[in-house]
């Protein structure tokens, strides 16, 4: 089983797209993750059928009051302000919970349990015989991360698993990236695009995970990201031109890889390089030569 | 009584600071003999969140009977209301300005929070 | 005579749609505001507003266990109370998984264990051609990004206070996460910028539900609107819907790229019609802000 992440420093370079297309050529080989689950954009181009809906939940803590002697030992160690004691209340603030269990341990007098609050859903589906699995956070919410964790427990065993992330370098990317076996850095050739990208170098080689880097919208901005990856040693392993067409059939959710036979093959020439690796990658470094990257 | 009012200095002559949560100082004064002390409100600064809860838990913990400030988040309101301790959103001057303001009887308490919660 | 000031901020849903683009060249027309760059994990703006650093401030995250190994038995008590799956078997804490709650230091039975709070970012306060700007970076693979966010935020309100600055100019992340939350609350208008495709639209109606849920007036405009004509007539339509002002449309404009290689934001590039456009949009903006 060969997991790959899909990831970008810049937003919008075009990750779903590579990952979902990739996907496409894979078919029944392939279980396409989405963890964008701020704003998951898979299924608008797979249109898969889905099968199961899990709701996601996390404990916070609840108070029995008959119970409670308002000692504040809970307040005391909560790290994160979550709990206020009162003179006869005690306050919960859901929101501020990171779900740590640590007041319900620290409680002399058992007077707190945990209760499950829903934070958002994981939708499990089939597409063309692409195992499809996303997660969805309830509007609102403001930690992604154990959404992400629970959508990537669902995960089958499939040849090919393609991690699809969110934008960015934190915590909500690093949660997806974890345990993958290679990662596709999708970017543009542009100033912000470079940028980006190398701060999306800089966390993929913090967490040792082997790299190789796609330029979307070849032939815009300047050579500068060449130039970068050259100099870094970093493969480039596939290059999308800059075509209106794309951006077009793109808009209205088509997959380009149906659209345009010429994309297509770039993107069965990706799928074979990473399953012909497949053996040979290691989570930390490797030698520098085909798909490797220290 | 003890009433707490936000505080940008050390002393009755300080501006009155217009946020709750993150304060530079909580002035507590006692309206039965003009007395007051200080709690410095540096340690909410670094808090990473919900330093409007830590705040009204502090002054909650110190004795305060009231509240004057200039803003205030839900939180931090939730957190007063449970324990019954009228807020002012008044508070505007100097703290002496404040207080003489309270003593004459020209604020009333408001029954909401009127900052948005996540606020600067 | 002070005027109040007024906050924008400028967000997306999805990325890569062209809020810094538009942050950019709101900073070009705007006359007495002061810039934020809350996209703290990957910020933009600098590139374009090339900023002179006159304060640098190192910031402080959330705490991170660490495990004494001299006093640890490896009783293995934190690893089986860790929710977060960041002490490995031979109790190694990842600091990257690490949340900070401290239950494992709380029972350890040997007290082998203590929280840490380490320099994960830095935020500046610079001056640029366009006026002061506050600005950050998150380092790599940090979490509380929302707290550097409201960081970056305070400071920029607080320079439009002593300076008497009429706007404060928030360029936003993507997304509906933490450091979106702290960019939008309290916030005066919302403007999203979003691009006329299925995935923009579908990004869309969920942060318009965010700033509903926050009671924020919100603002939309349409970039790369010619892509797809009839997909921006959905939009408008979802703002009617929605109850969000439409503010208008900016064609495709390869001078977008242009003016990002030469460091310039767009209406400093000349009058293209993404310039034009952006113009336009900026007074109706003003007009919703007053």
């Amino acid at each position: 089983m060969l997991k790959i992440g899909i990831a970008s420093g810049k937003g919008g370079t075009g990750k779903t797209t590579v990952a979902t297309n990739l996907a496409r050529v894979g078919r029944e080989r392939v279980c396409y993750v989405d963890c964008d689950v701020e704003e998951p954009n898979g299924h608008l181009f797979l249109k898969p059928e889905i099968s199961e809906t899990l709701h996601v939940t996390v404990p916070v803590p609840r108070i029995d009051i008959p119970r409670c002697n308002f000692c504040g030992m809970c307040r005391d160690v909560c790290r994160f302000n979550a709990l206020a004691v009162l003179f006869k209340s005690v306050l919960v603030f859901d929101e501020l919970c990171h779900s740590c269990g640590g007041c319900a341990l620290v409680c002399p007098f058992g007077a707190i349990q945990e209760e499950p609050r829903e934070i958002g859903i994981v939708e499990k589906g089939k597409s063309n015989g692409i195992f499809f699995l996303g997660g969805r956070l309830n509007v609102g919410e403001a930690m992604a991360p154990p959404l992400i964790r629970a959508v990537k427990r669902e995960i089958p065993r499939k040849e090919l698993v393609l991690i699809d992330a969110s934008p960015g370098t934190s915590c909500p990317v690093i949660t997806a990236l974890q345990e993958v076996d290679y990662c596709l850095l999708v970017t543009e050739p542009t100033p912000f695009g470079l940028h980006d990208l190398r701060l999306a170098v800089e966390m993929v080689r913090k967490i040792s995970i082997p790299f190789g880097v796609v330029i979307n919208r070849d032939g815009i901005g300047n050579a500068d990201t060449e130039h970068y990856c050259s100099a870094e040693n970093i493969p480039v392993l596939m290059r999308i031109p800059d075509d209106r067409r794309i951006a077009e059939a793109y808009s209205r959710g088509e997959m380009i890889v149906d659209t345009l036979p010429e994309i297509k093959s770039k993107f069965t020439d990706l799928l074979g390089k990473l399953l012909d690796c497949k053996e040979s990658l290691s989570p930390v470094s490797g030698p520098e030569r085909g798909l490797y990257q220290r | 009584m003890k009433i707490v009012i936000t505080s940008r200095g050390e002393d009755l002559n300080a501006e009155v600071d217009p946020r709750f949560g993150r304060a530079q100082y909580f002035i507590l004064f006692e309206t039965d003999d003009d007395s007051f002390s200080v709690l410095d409100n540096k340690q909410n600064l670094n808090a990473q969140q919900g330093v409007g809860i830590q705040a009204a838990q502090q002054i909650i913990n110190a004795g305060a009977a009231g509240l004057i400030t200039g803003n205030c988040g839900p939180k931090a309101f939730q957190v007063l209301s449970a324990a019954s301790i009228p807020v002012y959103l008044e508070g505007k001057g100097t703290v002496k300005e404040t207080i003489e303001a309270f003593k004459a009887g020209t604020m009333s308490p408001s029954n909401a929070a009127n900052k948005d919660g996540h606020w600067v | 005579m002070t005027k109040y000031k007024k906050e924008l901020t400028i967000i997306s849903g999805k990325g890569g749609t062209g809020k810094t683009t538009l942050a950019a060249a709101f900073a070009s027309l705007a006359e007495r505001a002061v810039i934020a760059d809350c996209d703290v994990d990957a910020a933009n703006l600098h590139l374009i507003l090339r900023p002179e650093i006159i304060e640098e401030h190192a910031y402080e995250g959330g705490f991170t266990a660490e495990i004494d190994t001299e006093r640890c038995t490896l009783c293995g008590q934190c690893q089986s109370l860790c929710r977060f799956s960041a002490i490995s078997d031979d109790m190694r804490i990842d600091p990257l998984l690490c949340e900070g709650c401290g239950v494992c230091m709380d029972r350890c039975p040997e007290n082998a264990i203590r929280m840490t709070r380490e320099i994960c970012g830095r935020w500046f306060l610079s001056n640029t051609r366009f006026g002061p700007f506050v600005h950050a970076r998150l380092g790599i693979a940090q979490d509380n990004s929302g707290k550097l966010v409201s960081q970056v935020r305070r400071r920029a309100n607080e320079i439009a206070e002593e300076q008497d600055l009429e706007l404060v100019l928030v360029d936003g992340a993507p997304g509906i996460g933490c450091p979106v939350i702290s960019s939008v609350a309290g916030t005066d208008l919302v403007l999203v910028v979003t691009e006329p495709t299925q995935s923009g639209r579908h990004d869309l109606e969920r942060v318009l539900e965010l700033a509903r849920h926050f009671k924020i007036k919100t603002a939309v405009c349409v970039n790369k609107s010619d892509l797809n004509e009839d997909m921006t007539a959905k939009i408008k339509t979802v703002c009617r819907e929605k109850g969000a002002i439409f503010a208008g449309t900016i064609p495709y404009d390869p001078a977008v790229t242009e003016a990002m290689v030469a460091q310039k934001s767009l209406v400093e590039n000349g009058e293209s019609p993404g310039a034009v456009a952006i113009k336009n949009i900026w007074r109706t903006v003003l007009k919703i802000l007053q």
